[in-house]
């Protein structure tokens, strides 16, 4: 059903953005063929494997598409693969390359193609943020030029998904000035922070969810304060982080807000290591301290999922709402729990916040209110993205932060792997044996509900060892143009604009 | 003509000087009222978030509450302590360092006075906002960086201003007289001579003061300054901007203070200086 | 001549010491380039890969000259972040900086002067005196303030615009200026109040000077005095006054790009100094700087060749 109105209604395109071109009035783009979407800042690099930032996977997800290819139901679907098989043992992935894949530039994909990419993603001189994953690749076998074979050091059953990885063109090797995929949308050009232009791909292997709108062009906004004033100027036809001050402006007449999930664990990431935070009934106090529904009240008007723990909502599977009832408000008990600890009298920190990251400033702010009715004082420091990385992520250098932790695949290892003592990524230094141990069993389990529940022992672990203070997965909101439809929100970090048609 | 000429030579007088004056100091009495009540009493606190979002005027807020529930005329008092006390203390090391070295460029000249004069001109070439842009990146946002880097970027035009004037007097016969009775360099150049500077100086800190004011604006717009949840008068607008169709009193009440800041202290300036002296 | 010269090359000593404070003050700012490009996904051997890549671990003075040779040659290098070089890079934001600035140096002549002249001719007028306190009311506003003031009246309520709606002018040269024209009012009209009472002020001064009457006496009328006699000289201080505009205009661009959007150096310099994009906040930086003191050298000599009694040292 779905797919035959979507081929309907691509067919109907030329007719319609004819028929819409005249009467567009003061947009951006006037026509039902170009579409203006707006991005607070510009992204990281047009490079998959450099796209360090939730905002550039996301809109990368438009041009470059993987073996697999993740939908709106958290399902992995065959992409440039027609077909996979794992073997028993969770050791080799084989793929079957899909007939007549092409890259934007015309040429085949083939085996080699893959093996190039999924080699350079391993690669630690070339590679970005998941070369720590794509290390559990042993090597990669060409059987031939449609069937390849990925064999991990180890058997993991979850490795699937990071296949959704983007595949380039072995012949390509500056992917940043010449970006070449085999999305639904081909690049054309990149102004630094000012723009990037799209067209659509009309060589795009999956003719059901081929693109509907011919061009698009994101706009770097610099100054999201004024967001809502350019939609409603008619400059911007699409935003999809709408803060929720700025909706109230928009005309429904010219608007529809669709209303979703940003698919990632807001919290006050507490680093485990340095004192008080190195006691968990600190770390307790502080999340019997707060409550995260008024800091959706304050930050999102009421909107917004409470998390318990590292996981998100659209992790279906995983997800356990119970979790962020194990730490209801209440002051005496974190009263209590500090005198236990011998901060009866309080304590102050810092909370270091990325100033690019204004939700999470404001829910450091009513952090700053909520944790003075016990007594602890918070000082906010606000620092620039790269220092955050640096000093934070990287370094580890800090007390407390208020960020988002997304996923950077569609398993639960990318949500959860980074609290085990030695990984990487652990950038709070959450150190537990029982979790290290949960942990392993489960990333060695072959049994998926054996699986799952052990992934949730983890979840549990970590909200009553109180890992952190988690918060929320914070709403996201999407205003579109009434001069389009379709928009879709994904279980991860992805836009589709191929979804997006022309309104009839 | 001749009626003509009457006036063209008349009205170098300008505005009665006096009402100026006072019309200045009234505005700038109520700004600093403002500051000065804040310090001992504020509506609510600034920082106190509450359930009402974003009111307008009200008995209650009297400039209404922004996005947290703050009320805004409290954040306003608050906000102005912070940009009357960054455009005092910009003033206090940028005059203090200028005077000191021009005074002593000026006075001795030569190799010294070449070398400084360039590394001023150096200084001078970067836009104020630039440079205290470049120096809070370097030291991190706070409400004292943003005001060494704004007191270090108004150096240069004070010592240029206090090193001419010094050029220009340092041959007259006074000076000349104080020397030959003996008076050691430092006393000609602190005792006899800054006195002849005060005019000078005063214009400029006038103007100085202003440019301060609005620096320390712009800069807080681009959000560099004040860590949250205290704002200062820029940030309080900046982040208003997206709820000024609401509360358009979040936007116009920085705003207007801000304005009449910089208007109250210029008006007291043109009161008490000759007209023409205005420059940058 | 031998002004000029030596004008020039304390200029050019000027600009050095500008660059070797900036180059050396990148090394105290947390985050380096390779922590940023690598983000989270670094790792030490990566991050020591990287920095030896881009030569960051070459010291300091390696460094320096190695940047200060290729940007004699007219490179400045490649930007870290955008992988393209940076003149190209830089190319495309300073035209509309530029733009920016000199529209609204425009619109401040051509409000300020007429305006000037006409109060000093009416000095004591009822509009006068309205147009005195007008000014001190609209030098006390900053132009972010201004300018937001501006979308909201002319974009939102009046329609005349659309508040970031930025045309690139490789799109219609008319459509950018269509726009830049809001942004430059909110930049222009405080120093054009500055200009008039400026303006104002010397024509008056001037008409108290012997001269003057001289000239009325030979039978001149007040346009004639005016615009013949007192103007040349009453222009004399308006010059310098204009190029410190100049550079005034391009300060107030950096934070009113910001309020309207564009996609000028100020977007850049900011992200870029976020990004820890060094080429990019070099190049940046030293074309300010370039631009301030060569404005600045332009009023000079103009200054001089207009009034020869000027003594610059």
């Amino acid at each position: 059903m779905k797919n035959v109105t979507r081929r309907t209604l691509f067919a109907m395109t030329p007719t319609l953005a004819l028929g819409l071109a005249a009467c567009g009035k003061g947009g951006g783009s006037s026509s039902a063929d170009s579409l203006v979407i707006g991005i607070a800042g510009d992204i990281d690099s047009m490079d998959p494997i450099h796209a360090e930032s939730a905002a550039t996977r996301e809109l990368l997800f438009n041009v470059y598409d993987g073996l697999v290819k993740p939908d709106t139901q958290s399902n992995l679907n065959p992409a440039i693969a027609s077909d996979y098989t794992m073997s028993d043992d969770g050791v080799t992935y084989s793929f079957t390359l899909r007939e007549g894949v092409t890259f934007h530039d015309g040429s085949p994909v083939t085996a080699d193609d893959v093996k190039y990419s999924i080699e350079r993603y391993r690669d630690a001189t070339t590679g970005g943020s998941l070369v720590s994953a794509f290390e559990a690749v042993n090597h990669v076998d060409v059987l031939d030029d449609r069937h390849v074979d990925v064999v991990l050091k180890e058997g993991d059953t979850d490795f699937l998904a990071y296949f959704a990885i983007g595949i380039t063109p072995a012949a390509v090797v500056d992917l940043d000035m010449t970006p070449i995929g085999c999305g639904p949308y081909k690049f054309v050009s990149r102004s630094p922070l000012e723009n990037i232009v799209l067209e659509a791909y009309d060589g795009y292997w999956d003719a059901d969810n081929a693109a509907h709108v011919p061009n698009i062009t994101f706009k770097v906004i610099s100054n999201t304060d004024s967001i809502g004033m350019e939609l409603a100027g008619g400059s911007l036809d699409l935003f999809y982080r709408t803060p929720e001050t700025q909706l109230s402006q928009l005309s429904e007449k010219q608007f529809t807000i669709y209303e979703g999930r940003m698919n990632i664990v807001q919290a006050l990431y507490l680093n485990n290591a340095v004192a008080p935070f190195d006691d968990m009934r600190v770390r307790q106090a502080l999340s019997y301290a707060i409550d995260p529904q008024e800091i959706m009240d304050y930050v999102s008007g009421g909107k917004g999922t409470e998390v318990g723990s590292s996981m998100y909502p659209a992790f279906t599977k995983y997800f356990m709402p119970e979790l962020s009832d194990v730490y209801n408000q209440d002051l005496d008990r974190a009263r209590e729990l500090l005198t236990e600890a011998g901060y009866e009298n309080g304590f102050s920190f810092t909370i270091h916040v990325s100033s690019s990251h204004p939700q999470h400033c404001e829910t450091a702010e009513v952090l700053k209110e909520q944790l003075a009715a016990i007594g602890v004082t918070a000082n906010i420091q606000e620092i620039e993205w790269s220092s955050w990385i640096s000093d934070i992520y990287n370094n580890r250098e800090f007390e407390a932060t208020v960020v988002g932790v997304d996923a950077s695949a569609l398993n639960a290892p990318s949500m959860l792997r980074r609290f085990t003592s030695d990984d990487g990524n652990n950038f709070i230094n959450f150190h537990s044996e029982a979790y290290d141990e949960t942990y392993a069993r489960a990333h060695a389990a072959f049994d998926d509900e054996e699986k799952t529940t052990l992934y949730k022992e983890c979840e549990r672990i970590l909200t009553e060892e109180a890992a952190s203070v988690y918060i929320q997965d914070l709403p996201s909101f999407v205003a579109l143009s009434n001069r389009f439809e379709g928009y879709e929100f994904y279980p991860i970090y992805a836009q589709n604009f191929a979804s997006i048609r022309p309104a009839e | 003509m001749a009626g003509t000429r009457r006036s063209l030579r008349q009205t170098i007088d300008r505005l009665p000087s006096p009402q100026v004056f006072w019309a200045g100091f009234a505005i700038m009495a109520a700004v600093v009222a403002l500051v000065l009540v804040g310090l001992v009493w504020m509506p609510y606190k600034p920082t106190a978030m509450s359930a009402d979002r974003l009111q307008g005027i009200s008995a209650a807020h009297w400039l209404g509450t922004d996005k947290m529930g703050r009320d805004i005329l409290s954040r306003v008092m608050y906000g102005s302590r912070v940009t009357l006390m960054v455009a005092l203390g910009t003033m206090a090391i940028g005059a203090g360092t200028g005077v000191l070295v021009g005074a002593v460029t000026g006075f001795y000249g030569g190799l010294l006075d070449e070398v400084v004069m360039r590394v001023m001109d150096g200084l001078f070439a970067f836009p104020n906002v630039l440079l205290a842009l470049v120096f809070v990146s370097l030291f991190g946002s706070s409400t004292m960086h943003v005001m060494w880097a704004l007191g270090i970027a108004f150096i240069p035009s004070f010592t240029r201003v206090v090193r001419s004037e010094y050029v220009r007097i340092k041959h007259l016969d006074y000076v000349k007289n104080a020397r030959l009775q003996g008076a050691s360099d430092a006393r000609v150049i602190f005792v006899h001579m800054l006195p002849n500077v005060r005019g000078v100086l005063l214009s400029n800190v006038m103007i100085g003061f202003n440019n301060a004011v609005l620096a320390e604006a712009g800069l807080s717009f681009l959000g560099i300054g004040s860590q949250p949840p205290y704002a200062s008068l820029g940030q309080m607008i900046s982040e208003a901007q997206e709820i000024f169709f609401r509360v358009p009193t979040a936007v116009l009440g920085p705003g207007i203070v801000i304005v009449a800041m910089v208007l109250g202290f210029s008006l007291m300036g043109e009161g008490i200086r000759p007209a023409t002296q205005s420059l940058d | 001549m031998r002004y000029v010269l030596k004008k020039t090359v304390t200029t050019l000593a000027t600009l050095l010491v500008v660059s070797v404070v900036l180059f050396a003050s990148f090394q105290l700012i947390s985050g380096d380039p390779a922590t940023r490009m690598l983000g989270t996904g670094a790792t030490p051997e990566r991050l020591e890969a990287l920095r030896a890549q881009l030569g960051l671990n070459d010291p300091l003075p390696v460094q320096y000259v190695r940047w200060l040779v290729s940007y004699l040659h007219g490179d400045p290098g490649i930007s870290y972040v955008y992988k393209q070089p940076v003149s190209t890079l830089l190319a495309s934001k300073i035209p509309v900086t530029l733009a920016l600035a000199l529209l609204s140096f425009a619109l401040m002549c051509a409000i300020g002067l007429p305006v000037g002249l006409y109060t000093a001719k009416h000095a004591g007028s009822a509009l006068d005196h309205a147009v005195l306190v007008l000014n001190q009311v609209i030098m006390a506003i900053p132009p972010f303030f201004s300018g937001i003031l501006i979308s909201w009246v002319f974009g939102m309520m009046l329609r005349l615009f659309s508040p970031g709606g930025y045309v690139p002018y490789t799109r219609s040269v008319a459509g950018f200026l269509g726009y830049l024209v809001y942004p430059a009012i909110a930049i222009a009209l405080p120093r054009a109040a500055q200009l008039s009472k400026l303006l104002r002020g010397s024509i008056l001064e001037e008409a108290g000077k012997d001269y003057t009457r001289t000239a009325y006496s030979r039978g001149n009328d007040t346009n004639g005095v005016l615009y013949g006699h007192i103007l040349k000289n009453a222009l004399l201080p308006t010059l310098t006054f204009l190029g410190m505009s100049l550079a005034n205009m391009l300060a107030g661009s950096l934070v009113v790009e910001r309020v309207f959007n564009i996609p000028g150096i100020s977007n850049t310099l900011l992200a870029s100094i976020g990004n820890r994009d060094y080429p990019v906040v070099l190049a940046t930086v030293m074309w300010i700087a370039v631009f301030v003191i060569v404005s600045n050298l332009v009023v000079d000599i103009l200054y001089r060749a207009l009034d020869p009694r000027v003594d610059v040292e």
